[in-house]
């Protein structure tokens, strides 16, 4: 097992405190779509991210070859540089993420608006704002006589 | 106002819509039907409308998970007693709406009937990639279920109330046939199939691609084994 030969890899300790993280990690985010706090849709890239750098951490010879591929000097900065690389990845799909619900929630607000107005138009009932502006004044202003105009 | 919902999700159907709309009316006339257009950059909600059907437009598009659990809100809050799905693209036949409901007041009883192409061997038989696919989630979901699954991909199906009200709150999204048969399931809900001819589609084009099917696969393959794991939902008994 790579855990007996970590001098070439990882030293030991980091490759356990690696395993560890990494596998808690994809506990918690197994975890996350379990309680449905996550979709399936925006959790395949965070697994893929944990099972690869779990694989890396238990596999450090593996490791040893991707770092000396890319001209990494030490195998624990290649784990880092992995690691990195998701983080890019993963920020980069909330930034597309965002502007899309950006995108659709304008779209919502003004279909929204455009419904009540329609609403308003087709029943005769007063617009909730200009309703709601009108309790204020009153509640601000309580009425001097009984036979205050309504 | 009838007692029953059809629900017609479509997306850019305007070749077909209308077609499905005056054969769910001819076939299934004790059926209201709504058509939920999932954003149609075409006249879909237009056609549908000049054939009788009311529609619910959505601002943008959902994916067909959305799209159909609009229709299960809309039978909820309408208090329909049975909802059924039938696409917009015309691959399922009005004619046999019949045949599912036959089934759901049969015994044993049952909370969802869905069609299934693969039982005769008849008519589309959809393409030898999707086939595979289709028979990988099979295999899981009558290992998982206990029961024969042979179409779990299966757009077309009836819903009593208990179904309508589990699926109002809670359907899954994207590719939602597959997962809605495992979480009606793990609510002790029960579903059976019922063997009926499907077309191929009449226009449009599936919302499943051959480029995002590898990825369709794992995330559904995801949703049901996460799903194993979920908590039963409390769903209210049928009002």
């Amino acid at each position: 097992m790579a855990v007996l030969f970590a001098i070439q890899g990882l030293s030991s300790r980091l490759q356990l405190v690696s395993i560890i993280v990494t596998a808690a990690l994809l506990i918690f985010v197994f975890e996350l779509i379990r309680r449905r706090k996550l979709m399936e849709r925006y959790s395949l890239l965070w697994l893929l991210a944990a099972v690869v750098l779990l694989v890396l951490a238990i596999f450090d010879d593996l490791l040893a070859n991707f770092a000396s591929a890319v001209g990494i000097a030490t195998p624990s900065n290649a784990l880092f540089a992995a690691a990195i690389g998701f983080l890019i990845l993963l920020v980069l799909h909330f930034s597309t993420s965002i502007s899309r619900l950006t995108d659709e929630s304008k779209v919502l607000a003004q279909r929204l608006a455009l419904a009540e107005e329609r609403l308003h138009r087709l029943d005769g009932s007063p617009d909730e704002d200009a309703v709601e502006a009108e309790r204020r004044e009153l509640a601000a202003e309580p009425p001097l006589s009984e036979h205050h105009p309504s | 106002m009838a007692r029953n919902l059809a629900i017609v999700p479509s997306y850019n159907e305007e070749a077909t819509v209308a077609a499905v709309v005056e054969r769910i009316r001819a076939e299934a006339p004790d059926f209201d039907v709504l058509v939920v257009d999932d954003g149609s950059t075409d006249e879909t909600t237009l056609r549908a409308r000049e054939a009788g059907a009311d529609v619910a437009r959505l601002p943008f598009n959902l994916g067909i998970g959305g799209t159909v659990q609009t229709g299960y809100r809309y039978a909820l809050a309408g208090g329909y007693e049975y909802a059924v799905q039938v696409d917009g693209d015309g691959q399922h036949d009005p004619a046999e709406i019949k045949k599912l409901v036959a089934r759901i007041h049969a015994d044993p009883p049952v909370e969802m009937v869905y069609g299934t192409r693969f039982a005769e061997g008849t008519g589309f038989q959809s393409t030898s990639a999707r086939r595979f696919g289709i028979r990988l989630f099979a295999l899981v979901l009558s290992a998982v279920t206990g029961s024969k699954v042979t179409d779990p991909t299966s757009g077309f199906r009836l819903c009593d109330r208990r179904a309508i009200a589990l699926f109002a709150d809670n359907y899954p999204i994207d590719y939602p046939e597959v997962e809605a048969i495992l979480l009606m399931h793990r609510n002790q809900l029960k579903s059976a199939e019922v063997p009926v001819v499907m077309h191929e589609r009449g226009g449009g084009s599936s919302s499943i691609t051959v480029l995002r099917s590898g990825y369709y696969m794992m995330k559904v393959l995801l949703a049901v084994f996460v799903g194993l794991f979920r908590k039963p939902i409390e769903v209210e008994a049928a009002a």
